[in-house]
């Protein structure tokens, strides 16, 4: 009988790290065509509908951009604590309590505020909301010694049930007919439109500025050298003296500030207000962005945009050809599983051996 | 008849060197052979190919006079090749009995398994509960594992890659009663090793290595040490110079009755340690690994700290002190794991450089210095000669020799005022051991107080000025080394109270 073995090999492939999020893509796109016929669509023009028409127009682009920065930003926090093997699982949750911070801010100042001080004080707000939720798990892992992986998954329940509580009550808009959602902003709570008339907004600058911050961070400063180290060779990393606790009240606090922040900028963006759900798992799908994107942030923004567009394709083939929306999520679950996939094939080799 | 083994020109080529060049070797029924060679001379390399972990580029390899292809390790142990690695291949999370019962074939049956391991390991002295989960043993322990689940597979040629590094003088001598034992049963044992005592005593046929290439075939019977070491080496390294003892008359660092439980359920608890260094001295600790190096060595770096006046530095308790605060007071250690421990394995040099040294210097306002750093790593592949690519150079790719020059090197670098090193030169070539060596006395003439915890006595009595010994736990007081035989020392380490009964 022949068998399948994985072996170990010596050395990774080379330069097949860059390429295998590639062969990931164009495996997705392979398996989704059977997945296409089986639900009776024609996949050469289901795949350009996903793919290639949402950025045919200007307003396609924006919205493009408008998805990815929440994604890629989210991702960005994730990257610096997944370098140390620190497991976040909850920017979900950061993202919600982020969101609701900014809200608090703005329905709170929204009226007297100047427009600039304002949305300093939202974003700020917003940065320190995921990083009070994120202490959480932090203070748990360091203290008690949890895992922070079940932690940081269950309380992204407990802030979508706080936020619904929230909108249903304290923070529920007097004159909105009862409906479950905040008052809307006011226009000095909002950021700008870039284009008039299209919703992109200044807050890609933010990401794009957490984008060289990381970039700071892990090539040239020594608490990112750390990080590294204690992900990479944690026994290393305590023999020189680098306190494991201080990695993981890093990697939570960074990566709840990110998400926080981009909380914020979805509330003062296109939400303008909070309704009981304000993400489209945007916190677990960073996660996957932040592996597509090999943890780097250049790789992190191009990953960003890819995912983005899984979500605008997925819609709009939903317009379009009456698709089941689940289908841009299966698109999404399959990327990273052919992701992980290739990675194991770069690792190991497969040899055929008769048993 | 055809002889148990026998290789005909083997060669094996990597991309970028030559580890094996036609390589020609014959292990007679019975016979204990050595391989001799520095590290880098092709020994593994050789051994993978006979072990079937490596296939050979070229050349023919005949088993019992039949031409063979050795597939894998499988292949090998059907054929009944066993193999002691240098570097083990056990797996960490589960007990004695299932690592060793993962390579045997026939019925899984850990209970019978395990009495006859217990029955094995006292008929040879190599003393494992079988029940113990493997991550708990030290390195030595971990050997007699490996040694017990090749002698378990009843092989007829055992390979032995420098197995006496971890043993008492005892230890060894019983090792050598049961390979003799077992070559007069008509195993062959081939036998890697770099100690040309050992070599000489034990063995009867031996083939040197060097650069990849036979250079030589001796009788260690009649051959002396110094012979062997010149075929080696190409030419015998220095002995180590030891200048005058100066040392301080003030201790630098004192453990008083350093009393801890072990973190590791079974670990072995330190039980009133106390011990006075001095600036200016090398003192050695020898003991068996097991009887408390490896919680001895987390007191003395911090990596579990301790009651405050437990540990000294210049008469100011630091025994609550972390390893940072430490590593601030001049306190710096090279440990036992050089890979994973010692130095980041996917990490290049110049990050490995920067794991301990960032206080030279390295950086600033939190950022890294990189041409600085890459300077740092650079100074110290010049000043020890560390065989390597270059500061980009992976220290996974580096050689345990080279990458130990590394790391002492970048401790030394710093400037310690204590240094302790565990096995210094645990699987290092002859000629950077001897280097190592001279840099550690060098380091205490200079006035540094250095601690050298090995297992190897002759290193110890070669290098230290007082010795004392670790024996579960417990450490009797340090004596100076003229006062001290090897055979003395060796009882203590196996335990025997009346050699060195405690004194002042």
């Amino acid at each position: 009988m022949l068998r399948l073995i994985l072996e170990p090999r010596a050395a990774p492939l080379r330069g097949m790290r860059l390429a295998s999020p590639l062969i990931a893509l164009a495996c997705t796109v392979l398996i989704s065509i059977p997945v296409l016929l089986a639900l009776g669509l024609p996949p050469a023009v289901t795949l350009r509908n996903f793919f290639i028409e949402p950025l045919r127009t200007a307003n396609g682009v924006s919205e493009w951009l408008l998805t990815a920065s929440p994604l890629v930003l989210i991702a960005l926090g994730e990257s610096v604590a997944f370098r140390a093997n620190v497991w976040n699982i909850g920017a979900e949750g950061m993202f919600t309590a982020g969101a609701i911070a900014a809200a608090w801010c703005a329905l709170h100042f929204g009226a007297s505020a100047p427009h600039a001080a304002l949305l300093l004080a939202m974003a700020c707000a917003g940065a320190l909301g995921g990083m009070a939720w994120a202490s959480i798990p932090a203070f748990l892992k360091t203290r008690a010694n949890t895992n922070e992986i079940l932690v940081t998954l269950m309380l992204n329940y407990v802030a979508g049930l706080a936020l619904r509580y929230l909108v249903n009550g304290p923070m529920q808009d007097p004159a909105g007919l009862n409906y479950p959602q905040t008052a809307p902003f006011e226009p000095a709570a909002l950021f700008q439109p870039l284009v008039p008339g299209l919703r992109v907004n200044g807050s890609i600058f933010i990401t794009l500025g957490a984008a060289a911050a990381t970039w700071l961070f892990f090539e040239h400063s020594f608490l990112g050298f750390q990080m590294t180290v204690g992900g990479d060779a944690p026994t290393a990393a305590r023999y020189a003296g680098y306190r494991p606790a201080q990695l993981v009240w890093v990697g939570l606090l960074v990566s709840g500030a990110t998400a926080g922040l981009a909380g914020m900028m979805e509330a003062a963006g296109p939400l303008a207000q909070l309704t009981p759900v304000i993400s489209p798992g945007y916190g677990f799908t960073a996660i996957i962005v932040a592996f597509v994107g090999r943890l780097r942030p250049a790789g992190i923004i191009v990953a960003g945009l890819l995912l983005s567009l899984l979500y605008l394709g997925g819609e709009a083939v939903q317009m379009a050809q009456n698709v089941p929306a689940s289908l841009a999520r299966s698109f999404q679950g399959e990327l990273l599983f052919f992701l992980l996939g290739a990675d194991v094939l770069v690792l190991h080799r497969v040899r055929l051996r008769r048993s | 008849m055809a002889p148990r083994l026998e290789l005909q020109s083997l060669s094996k080529r990597y991309a970028s060197v030559v580890a094996n060049d036609a390589v020609s070797l014959i292990v007679e029924r019975g016979e204990i052979h050595a391989v001799l060679g520095e590290n880098g001379a092709g020994k593994s390399t050789l051994v993978k190919m006979i072990h079937g972990a490596v296939q050979p580029d070229d050349g023919a390899i005949l088993w019992e006079g039949r031409s063979v292809r050795i597939a894998n390790p499988a292949a090998a142990r059907r054929l009944g090749i066993a193999m002691v690695y240098q570097h083990f291949a056990l797996f960490e999370t589960v007990p004695v009995v299932d690592n060793i019962a993962v390579a045997l074939t026939g019925r899984f049956d850990r209970r019978a398994l395990a009495a006859r391991i217990t029955a094995l390991a006292a008929r040879y002295g190599l003393d494992v509960d079988p029940w113990r989960d493997l991550h708990e043993l030290s390195v030595g322990e971990r050997q007699r594992v490996e040694i017990l689940r090749s002698l378990l597979q009843n092989p007829r040629l055992l390979i032995l890659d420098e197995p006496t590094s971890v043993l008492t003088p005892q230890a060894t001598l019983r090792l050598f009663e049961v390979l003799r034992r077992l070559a007069a049963e008509g195993c062959s044992i081939l036998y890697i090793s770099h100690k040309l005592d050992e070599i000489r005593a034990l063995c009867s046929a031996a083939t040197v290595l060097r650069g990849g290439r036979v250079v030589g075939h001796a009788d260690p019977h009649h051959a002396s040490a110094a012979d062997l070491a010149r075929l080696m080496v190409g030419a015998s390294p220095p002995p180590v110079r030891r200048a005058s003892h100066a040392r301080a008359a003030a201790p630098c660092l004192e453990l008083r009755r350093l009393t801890q439980v072990s973190s590791d359920p079974f670990g072995t608890a330190l039980a009133e340690i106390t011990l006075e260094l001095h600036g200016g001295e090398i003192v050695g600790i020898a003991g068996v690994s097991g009887n408390g190096q490896r919680e001895l060595v987390a007191a003395l770096s911090g990596e579990t700290p301790s009651a405050p006046g437990m540990v000294l530095l210049d008469g100011r308790p630091i025994g609550a002190f972390a390893v940072a605060a430490r590593r601030v007071l001049g306190v710096a250690l090279v440990p036992e794991e050089r890979l994973g421990r010692g130095a980041a394995p996917n990490l290049s040099l110049a990050d490995n450089g920067l794991l301990t040294g960032h206080r030279a210097g390295l950086v600033r306002r939190g950022f890294i210095r990189r041409v600085r750093v890459q300077g740092f790593a650079r100074g110290i592949i010049e000043a020890f000669d560390v065989r390597c690519s270059g500061v980009r150079a992976a220290a996974r790719s580096l050689s345990g020799g080279n990458l130990q020059k590394f790391i002492v090197g970048r401790e030394l670098t710093l400037a310690p005022r204590v240094l302790v090193v565990a096995q210094p030169t645990w699987g290092v070539d002859v000629a950077a051991a001897a280097f190592l060596r001279q840099r550690l006395v060098d380091l205490s003439r200079a006035g540094a107080a250095v601690l050298v915890i090995s297992e190897e006595l002759e290193e110890l009595f070669e290098i230290c000025d007082r010795i004392a010994v670790l024996h579960a736990g417990r450490l009797n007081a340090a004596k100076p080394r003229a006062d001290l035989s090897i055979e003395a020392v060796g009882l203590a380490m196996a335990g025997s109270k009346s050699v060195l009964e405690t004194a002042a």
